[in-house]
């Protein structure tokens, strides 16, 4: 019962931080109907950022502040700089974008930081709590997502801001008749992605290490989440992530031979038995279209 | 009387085809015009072009000032609202947050707060349905929305693309008695597209009547109603 319950908290925990992936996925799919396959190594290098922050000195909370901003930034740059250009390219010109983005900053990330594996630190030390269950670390990872999920709940439910990114993303026609700048609206959505991007590498990265290769299995898992949640709802693409994260940790424990090796073809055997099955996930709207 | 919106030689394109062929038309302000005509006539395409969503060549003037190639929410801040084909519902939100959305192009919280339960009162129906998701409300109720949405905005000009479309004779009565009042109320210039020409008649001052995109009838719309040549020929009925 113990291994169960230690089992479920942990998945919990890392499930949070796919949650925080399968988030910032959504929300740029949302604006441009693409799946953002460097929003992984835009999270990496926010991780590399803050850890460059920390070598100099900086303090944890200071480290982490400065990144999580910068990387707002730079995820609005991107957006003004790539995608805007490529707005009404097909679909894969963009994908190639994506490819090029994903493999530009993982070079530069190796070239700067080189490939080795390096420790990262957390500010809430690895004490084991409840017994045993679940280490301080990993209930540090369950807070900040919860505090980070709970603003961004505020923030798009009640403010004018929010109000008019979610009308950008899913009526843009209709907003633009409204007066809402949806060029930017999206811009915004890309730097708000980026951020949380960053913040969930930097929780992640005590756990799985920093190395420029680090998100490629948690963007993975994140894919899962918000294709089991349905790429149409935010809310249902974090709960996605959590299902994923205790899932994977259940079928690591419980099922004879998956061990380590083989979670990761599970989170892909998920993916197909989703699209096959139930192709909005469990909370997506059903995409009609008139002909 | 001035002219609020004034449109010259207005050519719209859709990639290679061409929608409008040089419409010149104005909107005198505080009035109500109607842009009449059969389907695919170009009576959406003119409004699109007005707000700057189709390619164009030509001006157009809002208050002496060209606006051809200003950005559409640019538009919409001058005090350019509009009620699109469809309704432009946003679906996925709750019926207060469309009204929200209306006037998101303005500061001013209390306004925002007063108008909103001024549109619940001139539409008792949204009231009621506040907390609703927009995408659920009948096709009556969302265009009521629609307008509400538009006049949000405390428009100048505001303009209606087939506000009758697929409503019940009862409501499409109570859509138009709304417009009428807040044209004569808050003095909005109006333009109203609609296929439903003895409708728009009643309630217009001028009438245009467009045809494969391009204005073939123009005059005042109580001697458009009453010449039978143009009625039957145009409007049919």
């Amino acid at each position: 019962m113990e291994l169960f319950t230690n089992q479920v908290l942990s998945g919990i925990a890392t499930g949070a931080i796919y949650a925080c992936m399968a988030l910032a996925v959504v929300m740029i799919y949302e604006a441009i109907d693409h799946l953002n396959f460097a929003q992984g190594e835009m999270a990496m290098f926010s991780t590399f950022a803050a850890w460059q922050f920390m070598q100099w000195g900086i303090p944890y909370w200071g480290a982490f502040v400065l990144s999580v901003v910068l990387s707002f930034a730079a995820g609005i740059a991107i957006e003004r700089a790539l995608f805007r250009p490529l707005g009404h390219a097909s679909v894969l010109v963009q994908i190639a974008g994506f490819i090029a983005l994903f493999a530009i900053i993982n070079s530069v990330a190796g070239l700067i930081w080189d490939f080795t594996i390096k420790p990262f630190p957390t500010p809430f030390g690895s004490t084991p709590l409840l017994g045993g269950v679940i280490s301080s670390h990993q209930a540090g990872m369950i807070a900040v997502t919860i505090l980070l999920l709970g603003f961004l709940y505020v923030f798009f439910s009640f403010t004018r801001v929010g109000l008019a990114m979610r009308a950008a993303a899913t009526m843009p026609e209709s907003a633009k008749l409204v007066g809402v700048n949806v060029g930017w609206m999206i811009a915004l959505g890309w730097g708000l992605a980026a951020a949380i991007g960053a913040i969930a590498g930097i929780m992640i990265a005590p756990v799985i290490f920093l190395e420029p290769n680090m998100m490629g299995g948690v963007l993975l898992y994140g894919f899962v989440g918000a294709v089991l949640g349905g790429l149409s709802s935010p809310a249902g693409a974090v709960a996605g992530g959590f299902i994923v994260g205790v899932l994977e940790n259940l079928a690591g424990t419980y099922i004879p031979g998956v061990g380590n090796e083989l979670k990761l073809p599970i989170a892909l055997a998920m993916i197909i038995a989703v699209l096959v099955f139930k192709p909005n996930g469990l909370f997506g709207r059903v995409q009609v279209q008139r002909v | 009387m001035t002219a609020s919106l004034n449109v010259r030689d207005l050519r719209a394109y859709y990639g290679q085809v061409q929608a409008l062929h040089g419409l010149n038309f104005s909107l005198e302000e505080g009035s109500v015009t109607t842009l009449l005509g059969a389907n695919g006539a170009g009576k959406t395409t003119t409004l699109r072009a007005i707000c700057n969503m189709v390619r164009t060549t030509g001006t157009i003037e809002f208050d002496g000032k060209p606006i051809t190639h200003m950005s559409t929410e640019h538009i919409v801040k001058l005090g350019i609202a509009q009620v699109p084909q469809g309704r432009g519902t946003f679906t996925r939100m709750n019926v207060e947050e469309n009204l929200q959305l209306g006037a998101i192009t303005r500061g001013d919280k209390a306004g925002i707060a007063s108008d909103i339960e001024r549109m619940y009162a001139l539409f008792p129906v949204l009231k009621q349905r506040r907390t609703q998701q927009a995408g659920l409300l009948s096709g009556g109720e969302q265009q009521m929305l629609a307008v509400a949405r538009a006049l949000m905005l405390r428009p100048r000009v505001l303009l209606l693309d087939e506000p009758s479309f697929g409503l019940a004779p009862l409501v499409v009565r109570d859509v138009f008695k709304v417009l009428e009042q807040i044209n004569r109320d808050d003095k909005v210039t109006i333009l109203v597209v609609e296929q439903n020409a003895q409708l728009a008649l009643e309630l217009a001052d001028q009438a245009y009547v467009i045809e494969t995109g391009e204005i073939v009838q123009s005059g005042p719309a109580a001697e458009i109603a009453s010449n039978e040549d143009i009625r039957k020929s145009y409007l049919g009925y």
